[in-house]
């Protein structure tokens, strides 16, 4: 199973090349070769979910491994973490290709967007496989730059401008990150991730220290849209393509943002209290000020993108509290509660954002509009997209029996049990105003009495955007499952051991 | 586009054929001395492009380039994929692994598979580019009728 | 410490430019000073005293070089660049078709 490591990366990179050169020769090629390479992928990844149990597996790329006990190679490590990442980079990439068959069928260049789209995944994949601390930037820039040209994909005046933004912002993240890699290298003369942490247990100077980590989150908060670095994120996510939109805001903030942020900050750096508080405090305020900004929006698809700042603040909030919670060394079973609600929120969440955006692709796609005055009374046309999105809004808004019920109520018992009582406040408010944005949404988009003659005349979705659609309404369902605690020893336990025993990662990986 | 003047036509005639032949120069000798795939691509390209801008593009079937740059750009990346899973079948059965022998150092045919890695990225920068000065060119020319 | 705060000094040079222009292509050129201002300060931090360059003459003894590791990690830096530079002129050049200006105080269809 060691030699699948590679083929995650190298499969779509292949495909998406190929698509470019055949898809001129060969009419319809694409429609065929993206998914069929799609399929492989998460073939490939229920194989690994399913072997790995609790170990880590760890390739070095062109069989460099140690000289003399230094690693001098390139490593990707495949440990629990990581293999969730990749079940929800490979799932929701899969979802979203087969639900953009049809809706791109109205662009012109399909083969490139396919091809686009793999490079994508292929990206993606690559960050979550990394273990070396540049192989990790440049896979993080494969992909973004290809999300720049996906987000401008349909040439119209707001998709050029929101574009233009995202790529001035993205590439001063790329900068700060890039200054931040080369000052680390500068103190430990290595770039592989188990050996910083290993010289940084030895000792540090800590200014250094906490202006590296600073500029980190600077960087790591562009790509990952937390305030104050969101002001891309509702332009890029509302212009873009729906299906781009379920994928940039499920699962690409959390793969090139919240996952790099919590890999090199639990398993590379060694806790410090300054830079916990200030990413609990990050996390808090995202949530709050997301929330408050979505009431007032009207573009339906905008509403969704600071709603995902909010969720994002949540996830970011739970880590943080997880590493105050191991500082303070007295009460171990908070921290693990703390962690694993994150961890499971993520997860919740690109199931969740991901299909109220496929939804909001559903009835742009009928409606050619976005604006929620101009819709209503849309219940009795498209049944399925009404059902959907409702079992959506009530998993994001935390009604029980849905999943983010259950990840949302793991994160304010863990901070009740760290007497973290603001914090669970601020959480519970925020999820009642969440619940106030999304009854807005369905009211004014399914609920109202009909805004005119024309609108009863829309028939539903054709079948592969409503088997999308009812594919991620069945997972949130069957995800709400993972809060059992039997269920959760054996996949979420894993996940969060690998991040909480962050010495026996080192050692794992390089094994000295 | 229109071309310019004699004098740079003619110029560009005799030095086109010379900055072309340097950069396969700094592709081939990439592993002896600085420089390799990156920068003998770009220069590459570079004796494309003067041609092209010294004699006007009025006389370019530019959809029928464009393609070819871009097929070009797409074989090159997919040969440096499959050599380096290939590599997987051969020796330390590794992705990206040195299976070639590797000779004395010093000399041009040595250092096993990097000559032939230089080769391909080499072809592929130099499509790249020469496909965005192309692709500038058909908007400017399409977007002026 | 001179050259590192000069480096720096180049930074805040390209930053200023990418905050206060307002021609879309001089906001293109400032990203690319503070581009390749880190870039600098990669290179510089690889430097070793009476280091040589790091190419290996063979049947020469043992020598000091300077690092390799930090004008790889360039090399790459730079081709992103690259590629970054060519789409976001790609996009402008689009914007300027639609919107007929490069000035982004006209460019504002999204706000709020």
């Amino acid at each position: 199973m060691d030699a699948l490591i590679p083929l995650f990366i190298v499969i779509p990179l292949i495909s998406a090349f190929l698509i470019m050169i055949l898809g001129k020769l060969v009419k319809g090629f694409h429609r065929y070769f993206a998914p069929l390479t799609l399929l492989v992928l998460l073939a490939m990844t229920i194989i690994v979910f399913a072997n790995l149990g609790g170990s880590s597996l760890q390739y070095t790329v062109g069989g460099w491994g140690l000289e003399k006990g230094i690693p001098v190679g390139i490593f990707m490590v495949l440990d629990a973490f990581s293999v969730l990442m990749l079940c929800i980079i490979n799932l929701l990439g899969f979802i979203a290709l087969f639900y953009s068959f049809s809706y791109i069928a109205k662009y012109t260049a399909e083969s490139n967007y396919y091809s686009l789209f793999c490079l994508i995944i292929a990206g993606m994949n690559g960050v979550v496989l990394s273990g070396d601390l540049f192989n990790l930037c440049v896979f993080l820039e494969v992909s973004v730059i290809a999300s720049y040209a996906l987000v401008a994909f349909g040439v119209g005046k707001t998709e050029l401008e929101a574009s233009y933004k995202y790529q001035i912002l993205g590439s001063l993240g790329f900068m700060l990150i890039l200054l931040a890699v080369g000052l680390i290298y500068w103190k430990t003369k290595t770039l592989n991730i188990a050996d910083i942490r290993q010289v940084f247990e030895a000792g540090y100077s800590k200014p250094y220290y906490i202006f590296v980590q600073v500029l980190l989150i600077a960087g790591f908060g562009l790509k990952a849209a937390i305030i104050p670095f969101h002001a891309w994120l509702p332009d890029a996510h509302s212009s873009a393509p729906s299906p781009i939109s379920a994928m940039l805001s499920g699962v690409l903030i959390k793969a090139v943002g919240i996952y790099v942020i919590i890999r090199l900050f639990f398993n590379m750096f060694v806790f410090s209290y300054e830079i916990a508080l200030v990413l609990t405090s990050l996390g808090a305020i995202s949530m709050v000020v997301g929330s408050l900004l979505a009431i007032v929006q009207w573009d339906l698809k905008r509403l969704l993108a600071y709603s995902s700042i909010s969720q994002i603040g949540y996830v970011l909030m739970a880590f943080g509290m997880g590493i105050l919670l191991l500082l303070r060394g007295n009460n171990e079973a908070a921290a693990v509660l703390a962690i694993g609600g994150g961890i499971y929120h993520m997860i919740n969440h690109a199931v969740f954002k991901g299909l109220l955006f496929l939804n909001a692709g559903s009835i742009e796609h009928r409606l050619d509009t976005r604006n929620l005055k101009e819709m209503g009374g849309l219940s009795t046309a498209m049944p399925i997209t009404s059902t959907t999105s409702f079992m959506g809004s009530m998993s994001i808004s935390g009604i029980p029996p849905f999943n983010g019920f259950f990840s949302k109520l793991i994160i304010i018992v863990a901070a009740i049990n760290g007497k973290f009582y603001l914090l669970a406040t601020l959480a519970v408010v925020v999820s009642i105003i969440t619940l106030a944005y999304f009854l807005k949404f369905q009211r004014f988009a399914f609920f109202n009495k009909s805004a005119g003659e024309a609108l009863s005349k829309i028939r539903e979705v054709p079948f592969p955007m409503s088997f999308s659609m009812i594919v991620l309404a069945t997972l949130c369902l069957a995800l709400s499952l993972l809060a059992i605690p039997s269920v959760s020893e054996l996949i979420l336990r894993p996940a969060i051991d690998v991040l909480m025993q962050s010495d026996l990662y080192s050692t794992t990986i390089i094994g000295i | 586009m229109e071309g310019m003047s004699i004098i740079v036509k003619k110029v560009t005639q005799l030095m086109v054929g010379i900055i072309f032949m340097f950069g396969i120069y700094i592709i081939l000798h990439g592993h002896l001395s600085p420089g390799g795939g990156f920068a003998g691509g770009v220069l590459i390209a570079g004796a494309f492009i003067l041609l092209i801008l010294a004699f006007g593009s009025s006389s370019l079937k530019l959809k029928k380039e464009v393609a070819g740059s871009s097929n070009t750009e797409s074989i090159g990346i997919l040969m440096v994929v499959v050599m380096a899973v290939m590599a997987m079948l051969f020796g330390a059965k590794v992705f990206f692994f040195n299976f070639l022998p590797k000779g004395e150092a010093g000399e041009l045919l040595s250092a096993g598979v990097i000559p032939l890695y230089n080769i391909f990225i080499g072809i592929e920068v130099a499509g790249a580019i020469l496909t965005i000065f192309l692709a500038l060119i058909i908007f400017k020319e399409e977007s002026s009728k | 410490m001179t050259v590192y705060l000069l480096c720096f000094v180049l930074f805040l040079v390209g930053l200023y430019g990418l905050i206060t222009r307002r021609n879309l292509i001089k906001i293109i050129i400032s990203k690319s000073i503070t581009e390749f201002s880190v870039f600098l300060i990669l290179v510089l931090i690889g430097y070793i005293d009476q280091g040589l360059a790091p190419i290996v003459d063979p049947g020469t003894s043992h020598q000091v070089y300077v690092d390799p590791l930090p004008q790889a990690m360039v090399l790459t830096a730079i081709v992103i660049g690259l590629a970054t530079t060519a789409m976001l002129m790609a996009i402008a050049i689009r914007l300027y078709r639609k919107y007929k200006t490069f000035d982004i105080r006209e460019i504002k269809n999204l706000r709020g």
